[in-house]
């Protein structure tokens, strides 16, 4: 027997105690998609015979195959099963999550079961006690039918039968997730027939009149059509545009689901008692000349269609009236209901027609859904969804999105065919464009809050902690900027290996034989600006920012921290300083050449003190003055006792030393500081272009970065906008690396904070994947500010070298692949809750406990 | 951190049996945190002084066990003053190095540590919050002349300003013990910081080596508090035991003080509270939420009132939530009080389902600590998905801010306030709310209203059309 299951469905094993069940599953199948009961009795009581543990082993079993229905995995009940009280809970839950269910029934000889139990040590059961369950599993034959298993039960009634049985999965017909496209995916045709041929044309489909009046459609390029439904009512042309969708679909250039009107023509054309409203009438007045032959074919047709489909990998579905997140790729009544007509509240509106519930407002489905059903004005995306009905048959036109580009392809109606009940304009739900992106534009709680696993590109999934959302919480809803300008947040850095180096803890050595182990060849150096981390959107006028960003008022752009925090409280000084930038845009060119209307930088702005002013002032200041005085103070006391003859050698030795590098110290922070009055005392040095409209650059190479924004920078009044220095260095050749270190020594000696080195690629997979993006490398007097005055005394240095990286790099390598993702997301223009759950993930990651020193 | 003690007594080297340490040789001492050494840079029959060098590791300080770093562990702990500076850190040292010195015994010469004698202590830095005036009122009472030079922050910025280092000499004519006594006590005070964790021992160490001088100190209470880090049960039984009062009585003083402080004139905060209480009952509302409920001082009067049976509290900082917890007494709370309280974390810019189907929302002085640009995200959350029948909103009127007799030029009540709205600006914000959500809106002014500029928290009460 081959006994085919629908997968994913639920499967029930049915059989009495000995009956074979346990061993046909793990036959067929995988031990974690089967359920045993006895198992579950064993988890809960040690004992997986104690029928005492049943209540609460059933109560764990069902537990876990909601958890696997919830997750749309084949499960398997093996159980006996033989009691309808048993099977209906779990019928009940196969409903719930719009489930197939199967039955495999081993209707075996009474004996044969007794045998087999007796012959196994842990089975003590009374022969009383699978009579029962055999009679029981007789009494349930007659019914298994009606109960829920039409069209999945298969009887087995001797071993022999058991041993031949072959078990078959069957992918749900909803699954298409092999077909990758591309698509054209075209709205409601209700009978347009010429609309159709003329969007076809224009999206490059050939088509040509056969002799015998049929119409021949060549797909463009490989591509194939995918119709959201309702190809019939209210339209001229209906039998033209089924006549061509049906062949379309014939020769598999076309994938077809149905619409409401659709399934009431096919209930109308086999008799049923059906109300010709809504233009139904009309369709079925067209039909009339046809032949019955066709009729029926129609009939047939249409009837076949499948709710819906899940495509391209399940990155694509397409519902006539669109597709909850938990429904997609399910079957049952209620997930055809809803691919149907929606979801509705029951009640009407003042024109009679039904208030819909709107599901893409809360959707938040990996899977882009297109669907249509609602006449629109204009598309709109909606979290990841989009209405692509345009009305063509009320006079709007017809519309097509281009997957996977999403491109609208649009064709006018040649004339209103049918006067709508309500005004296009006012559809759907009485919301406006603008309202549809506010609706975008709202974050919900449950996109940031508990523990989260975000999804990227570069470096697998990214987990976020439920301890880390805490902090992140407060701090974006307190101190961040509107979330709305938060496109990316940068990563943290990991500073080189600690170097063996004399008197050192980082070198640039160290960081050319990381690249050089990965593989990398040649690797760029930069200039490191002792500053603070600033992220810089400048758009081209406000209305940009208004209608790209979503903000009110009047702004150019904003420049924020690597903690999302607003940079200046001034805002007169952020906007100087941001039309700044934009005159150095408009000179350089850059917004022609880059088509764009806004631009994002990721910058260090300098003075340091700017943004340090209270930790100077209350940290970095009061150490400096302390020590100075107090070594100078212990110094003289020493010199004084040494003058009398007492053996204080050594120690003065040691504060004098000490002493020394306070004053290094001192000198390190007072060199990254200076006045500020207005915005020529600022310098602002931009290291990455990261994005401009429709594009990220994370594809281009350092030195493409650097000349870039170079010549940016050439373009800038008084150097506000500062090039920061930089050279390659080829990790194969011994003298580029010792000029590489040359320069790094004389840059620090003279007070430079140090150099970044990245590969010159932006991005580098190695073989165990990303490897970091970025490593500074820190000059020795710098790191005084970082590790404390006296770090570089022998005995400090020593046991500072001892530090470890790896949980700073893995950070740097998550925060990094968050980044990448947030900006990916926002230049696909995916909605802003997609966008903000990254940088979240970003700022929620940097409260994870790592020694801030590296 | 050097400290020396010097004395101009006949002979002068007596001081090196006081300290019980030799005059002739630098002797060291392992700490915990570091070492000490102790030396003599003069030591003759007419002057003699001693050094007390402390040598505090600066890296070890912050080093954990297996390179874990607490949770706050910021930068501020590294680059630190610690090393440089007499703290707690020097009181620890004079206890360890100078044990019998403090406690004034001496074994050799025991009539000596009764000499009052002329003594001179010099600490390099000492850092005073509060000021070189605090340094004179909590030494000089003791008889010390106070000779103190601040130091600026940084000579290349004069305009960062004075840092709080003091370099002081202090003159006193009395026992070393005495001297020592005071230092010790008296340096972690005017840091007002300790190393180490502060709990009834420190009560102990404060009777033990102040019983003698505190007690009539005219600065008690601030001495006391300030070495007990401000927490206020131990400052309460510390003082007590200082005055030798009993305790329960210092506890129902501090009771009756809070009364009559109470009713001498109650304050803008408690007739907030209260109207807003009363607001809440008047619209019927059964289950309330308290939007940015802060420490709790709102929800502790709705748990008072029977008619509400379910009490949300949401608030951004989960710090303040766990004060809350606290304050109310949450988990000492009987089964069906705790059943009607609910505290959670949230945001007033995000959509939340938990906020749906409630009665009525206070949110009481919040909107003024949201940034106006996300005041638009806020009304969404509240009005249109949250939607409660009632919203009982206040924000301060900041027409009356001429009322106050400090007031901060520009500035608002708080450091925290985004914006202080006059109440046309409220007002005209409020009625665009009724319309774009389907509410009414009725305003009440809080507190003493004044003719020209009103009171100074205005209220609106919002109730949704149905």
């Amino acid at each position: 027997m081959i006994i085919r299951i629908p997968n994913p469905s639920l499967v029930l094993l049915i059989g009495p105690s000995g009956s074979g069940k346990s061993t046909f599953a793990h036959k067929h199948f995988k031990p974690t998609e089967i359920l045993s009961s006895d198992f579950c009795r064993g988890l809960v009581s040690d004992d997986e015979t104690d029928q005492a543990a049943t209540n609460d082993a059933f109560e764990v079993l069902h537990f876990i195959a909601a958890k696997r229905l919830a997750a749309g995995k084949l499960t398997v009940i093996d159980a006996t099963n033989v009691q309808v009280e048993a099977r209906k809970p779990l019928i009940a839950l196969a409903r719930e999550y719009h489930y197939l269910t199967a039955a495999i029934v081993f209707n075996m000889p009474a004996k044969l079961c007794q045998e087999r139990n007796e012959a196994r040590p842990d089975r003590n059961f009374k022969p009383h006690v699978v009579r029962q369950q055999n009679q029981q599993l007789r009494r349930s034959l007659r019914n298994l039918k009606r109960e829920g298993f039409r069209n999945f039960l298969y009887v087995m009634s001797t071993p022999e039968a058991v041993d031949a049985a072959h078990v078959e999965r069957q992918p749900l017909w909803t699954n298409r997730t092999d077909e990758h496209g591309p698509f054209d995916i075209i709205g409601d045709i209700h009978g347009c027939f010429d609309e159709l041929v003329e969007l076809l044309k224009a999206l490059g489909y050939v088509i040509s009149t056969q002799p015998d009046g049929n119409t021949l459609i060549e797909p463009s390029h490989g591509r194939k059509a995918v119709f959201v439904g309702d190809f019939v009512d209210r339209g001229p042309k209906v039998t033209e545009v089924l006549r061509l969708v049906m062949q379309m679909q014939k020769t598999d250039a076309a994938i077809c689901v149905p619409g409401n009107h659709d399934v009431k023509l096919v209930r109308a054309l086999r008799g049923k008692n059906v109300k010709r409203t809504h233009g139904l009438a009309e369709s079925m007045a067209q039909l009339e000349k046809e032949s019955t032959e066709f009729k029926t074919q129609i009939a047939e047709f249409l009837d076949g269609l499948v709710s819906h489909y899940v495509l391209d990998d399940g990155k694509l579905v397409v519902a006539h009236a669109g597709m909850k997140a938990e429904l997609q790729g399910r079957a049952s009544g209620r997930v055809r209901e809803f691919a149907l007509y929606g979801e509705t509240t029951g009640e009407t509106d003042e024109f009679g027609l039904p208030v819909r519930l709107n599901w893409a407002d809360e959707y938040r489905g990996p899977a882009t859904v297109v669907y249509g059903h609602t006449p629109v004005a204009e598309p709109q995306w909606v979290n990841r969804t989009i209405n692509i009905d345009t009305g063509c048959v009320f006079g709007g036109k017809l519309t097509a999105l281009r997957y996977p580009e999403k491109e609208l392809v649009s064709v006018p109606a040649h004339q209103t065919y049918y006067q709508p009940a309500k005004p296009l304009l006012s559809e759907p739900d009485k919301r406006s464009d603008l309202e549809t992106q506010q609706t975008d534009s709202i974050l919900d709680i449950d996109d940031v809050l508990g523990k989260r696993v975000i999804r990227t590109r570069l470096h697998h999934n990214v987990t976020i902690r439920e301890e880390n959302t805490i902090p992140a919480l407060e701090v974006i809803s307190r101190f961040a900027v509107d979330p709305k300008w938060l496109i990316y947040l940068p990563p943290t850095m990991s500073p080189t290996e600690t170097t063996s180096n004399p008197g050192l803890l980082e070198h640039p050595t160290e960081a050319f034989t990381y690249y050089r182990k990965h593989g990398v060849s040649s690797v760029v150096w930069e200039e490191k600006h002792m500053g603070s981390r600033a992220v810089v959107i400048v758009c081209r006028d406000p209305e940009t920012a208004k209608r790209r960003f979503d903000v009110a008022g009047d702004t150019l752009g904003i420049c924020y921290t690597r903690t999302g925090r607003r940079f200046f409280d001034d805002t007169a000084i952020e906007t100087e300083l941001l039309k700044h930038i934009k005159a150095a845009m408009d000179k350089a060119g850059y917004w022609k050449i880059f088509n764009t209307d806004w631009i994002c930088f990721d910058c260090e702005l300098m003075p340091w003190s700017v943004k340090a002013q209270e930790l100077l002032r209350q940290q970095y200041a009061p150490v400096g003055t302390s020590a100075r005085v107090a070594l100078a103070e212990a110094v003289a006391s020493l010199k004084t006792a040494a003058e009398r003859g007492i053996d204080v050698q050594s120690i003065l030795e040691d504060y004098r030393q000490r002493a020394e590098a306070v004053t290094g110290y001192v000198k390190a922070y007072q060199q990254y500081c200076w006045q500020v009055q207005s915005v020529a005392d600022l310098k602002l040095a931009p290291f990455h272009l990261l994005a401009t409209e429709g594009t990220v650059y994370f594809d281009k190479n350092h030195l493409w970065h650097m000349e870039t924004l170079g010549k940016l920078c050439q373009n800038s009044e008084h150097n506000l906008l500062f090039a920061t220095a930089y050279g390659i260095v080829d990790l194969t050749d011994d003298t580029s690396q010792t000029e590489a270190i040359r320069l790094w020594e004389e840059r620090t000696a003279q007070g430079s904070e140090g150099v970044v080195i990245k590969p010159l690629d932006f991005v580098v997979q190695g073989k165990r994947g990303l490897i970091q993006p970025a490593v500074k490398c820190r000059g020795r007097e710098y790191l005084r500010i970082i590790y404390g005055p006296e770090y570089t005394l022998p005995q400090n240095l020593e046991r500072l070298r001892t530090r470890g990286l790896s949980h700073k790099r893995s950070l740097a390598l998550r925060e990094f692949a968050l980044g990448v993702k947030a900006l990916e997301r926002f230049v696909q223009r995916e909605p802003l809750s997609h966008v903000h759950e990254c940088v979240f993930g970003i700022l929620a990651l940097e409260s994870e406990a790592v020694d801030p020193r590296l | 951190m050097l400290l020396t003690i010097s004395t101009t007594y006949s002979p002068a080297t007596d001081l090196g049996y006081l300290l019980h340490k030799h005059p002739a040789r630098m002797q060291s001492f392992a700490l915990a945190f570091g070492q000490a050494h102790v030396f003599y840079p003069e030591a003759c029959t007419e002057k003699c002084t001693a050094a007390l060098l402390l040598d505090i590791d600066s890296i070890g300080l912050v080093r954990r066990p297996h390179g874990q770093f607490a949770e706050n562990f910021a930068l501020a702990q590294y680059v630190s003053d610690r090393p440089y500076v007499a703290s707690s850190f020097l009181s620890v040292a004079i206890a360890r190095v100078f044990s019998s010195a403090l406690s004034g015994k001496c074994k050799d010469r025991p009539q000596l540590t009764e000499t009052e004698m002329p003594l001179e202590a010099r600490l390099s830095i000492l850092p005073c919050r509060g000021g070189e005036k605090l340094l004179r009122r909590l030494f000089e009472p003791l008889g010390y002349t106070v000779d103190a030079e601040q130091h600026t922050l940084d000579t290349q910025f004069p305009d960062w300003g004075q840092s709080r280092y003091f370099t002081v000499t202090l003159k006193n004519t009395c026992r070393l013990s005495e001297l020592l006594t005071h230092l010790y006590i008296l340096m972690p005070v005017l840091d007002d910081e300790k190393h180490y964790w502060v709990g009834e021992a420190e009560i102990e160490k404060l009777s033990k080596h102040g019983k003698d001088w505190l007690t009539a100190h005219p600065e008690q209470e601030s001495i006391v508090r300030r070495y007990l880090k401000h927490q206020r049960r131990l400052t309460r039984e510390a003082l007590a035991q200082l005055r030798e009062e009993d305790v329960q009585e210092t506890a129902e003083t501090v009771q009756a003080q809070e009364e009559e402080q109470l009713e001498g004139g109650i304050g803008l905060n408690e007739i907030r509270l209260t109207t807003v209480t009363e607001t809440l009952k008047q619209s019927g509302a059964r289950r309330v939420l308290d939007l940015g409920c802060g420490e709790g001082k709102l929800l502790r009067k709705l748990l008072a009132e029977k008619q509400f049976e379910e009490i949300v509290g949401m608030d951004v900082s989960h710090h303040g939530l766990k004060i809350a917890q606290e304050r109310l007494n949450y988990d000492r709370l009987p089964e069906k009080q705790k059943e009607r309280l609910h505290l959670f974390q949230g945001s007033l810019g995000y959509r939340d389902k938990r906020l749906t189907g409630y009665d009525a929302a206070a949110v009481i002085e919040v909107i003024e600590h949201l940034d106006v640009s996300r005041l638009s995200a806020f009304e969404r959350v509240l009005f249109e998905f949250a939607c409660p029948q009632t919203v009982v909103l206040t924000t301060p009127n900041v027409e009356y801010n001429v009322k106050f007799e400090n007031p901060h030029a520009g500035n608002f009540r708080h450091k925290d306030h985004r914006f202080e709205w006059t109440r046309d600006e409220f007002q005209s914000w409020a009625t665009r709310i009724t319309k774009r959500f389907g509410y009414t809106v009725v305003f009440h002014p809080i507190g003493p209203e004044d003719e020209n500029v009103g009171p100074p928290t205005q209220m609106a009460v919002f109730t949704r059309e149905s």
